[in-house]
């Protein structure tokens, strides 16, 4: 059953109609709790990650590292049940120390990958375990199910410990379409924090 | 027909009332390029919004594809409702760029792609696109702030990345047009040839 108001159609088969509801559409929260992965695969877990959406967003929150020092990172399935994606990537940040003995913006070369496979570091400096370190940030993912194009992303993190602030920019190097990220921290589990996936109508 | 529901009205005339929580972020309009030698943005026309009703606009693209090799992505505003496409704008640009080969990498301020209070059109940074491998495509976004202003000129800024010929661009730039006239239509072109695929949505931000 639909309805329609003066003419126009608001509900219909069980969905709003488009321009009434937001355009940043809620898909899934996944919480770290010591673990080892979080991963988004389309048709798994309600998690939509195809063609609905030409653009979806990725929020983490408050990610904090089992282990003392290693690097946020993020990586992608094009197949398969790997996340292995070749990628190429470039990678910037800002750096403030708290006692203000530093501070620089630069290319970090460590930081990117030349059609790489591996998992691409989201932070500049790796994030420490105190109890109060974390990294946040959020990664916009254009259009994943493409089987013409590439498939850009762009990430802004805020780490801490020194105070950074991360910029990569990259595209996973397929025509094959991407249906799963993971994210990780290098080495140990990801304690605590949580990731949001949108879609972008 | 309405929908009232415990004293409070939903929905009438149709439409949502403006009481009813909703996202605060609304598609406005989705233009698809083939073979396309502009794409516009332009307030009243084809139910796009680009006047007061928001005080920020996004305008984000995807699976941009220029029809020519080593040709740029570029913008210009509009005061007159799309008849012509020439503000005054003054930007700054830079980039983060990797080689697929590992044969080079850098962060450079883009001189010579920023615009200083240029009417010509511009690019967000130094956006290559190659027409001659297929896979090859631009994606990012535009945020424009309060284009309807009379009083003060109209912030932008824009982040994207590309790949062009084994090499990936991440580009930021920022600026604005220098005008206390409302920018009432923004318009997309190459600076030759034609954008052959790509989409492009405009949203408007409560």
């Amino acid at each position: 059953m639909g309805l329609i108001s003066d003419g126009t159609t608001i509900f219909d088969a069980g969905a709003m109609s488009a321009g009434f509801g937001g355009s940043m559409v809620f898909i899934k929260k996944l919480t770290a709790s010591s673990s080892g992965t979080l991963s988004f695969v389309n048709g798994a877990s309600g998690v939509v990650l195809d063609n609905t959406y030409k653009e979806y967003l990725f929020t983490f929150k408050n990610m904090h590292p089992s282990a003392n020092g290693p690097y946020f990172q993020v990586n992608f399935r094009d197949g398969g049940t790997n996340y292995d994606a070749p990628k190429t990537t470039a990678f910037f940040a800002a750096r403030h120390k708290e006692d203000d003995s530093a501070s620089a913006v630069a290319y970090i070369t460590g930081n990117d990958l030349a059609e790489g496979t591996g998992a691409q570091f989201l932070d500049g400096f790796g994030i420490n375990n105190d109890a109060n370190s974390c990294v946040s940030g959020m990664l916009q993912l254009f259009d994943p199910a493409s089987t013409t194009f590439h498939k850009h992303f762009l990430v802004t993190t805020s780490g801490h410990a020194p105070a950074s602030h991360n910029f990569t920019s990259g595209y996973c190097n397929t025509t094959t379409a991407i249906d799963g990220v993971q994210f990780t921290f290098q080495s140990g589990n990801i304690d605590a924090g949580d990731i949001c996936l949108y879609g972008i109508a | 027909m309405g929908v009232i529901s415990n004293g409070t009205t939903l929905l009438d005339a149709g439409a949502l009332d403006s009481g009813v929580v909703t996202g605060a972020m609304t598609l406005i309009k989705t233009v698809t390029a083939s073979t396309s030698s502009t794409i516009s943005f332009v307030d009243g026309a084809s139910g796009v919004v680009l006047d007061d009703t928001y005080k920020e606009y996004i305008i984000k693209f995807t699976d941009v594809h220029l029809g020519s090799d080593d040709k740029r992505f570029t913008l210009q505003g509009s005061i007159d409702a799309g008849s012509n496409y020439n503000v005054n704008a003054t930007t700054s640009t830079f980039r983060a760029k990797h080689a697929e080969d590992d044969s080079g990498s850098g962060f450079e301020y883009t001189n010579g792609h920023d615009s200083d209070n240029g009417t010509a059109f511009f690019q967000i940074s130094d956006i290559l696109g190659s027409g001659n491998n297929a896979d090859d495509c631009i994606a990012g976004f535009l945020q424009l702030f309060n284009p309807s202003s009379t009083t003060f000129v109209k912030h932008f800024k824009g982040r994207f990345n590309a790949n062009n010929t084994g090499e990936c661009i991440g580009g930021f730039g920022a600026g604005y047009f220098n005008t206390t006239s409302a920018i009432d239509a923004i318009q997309f072109k190459a600076d030759a040839g034609n954008i052959d695929a790509g989409t492009f949505k405009l949203y408007g931000i409560k």
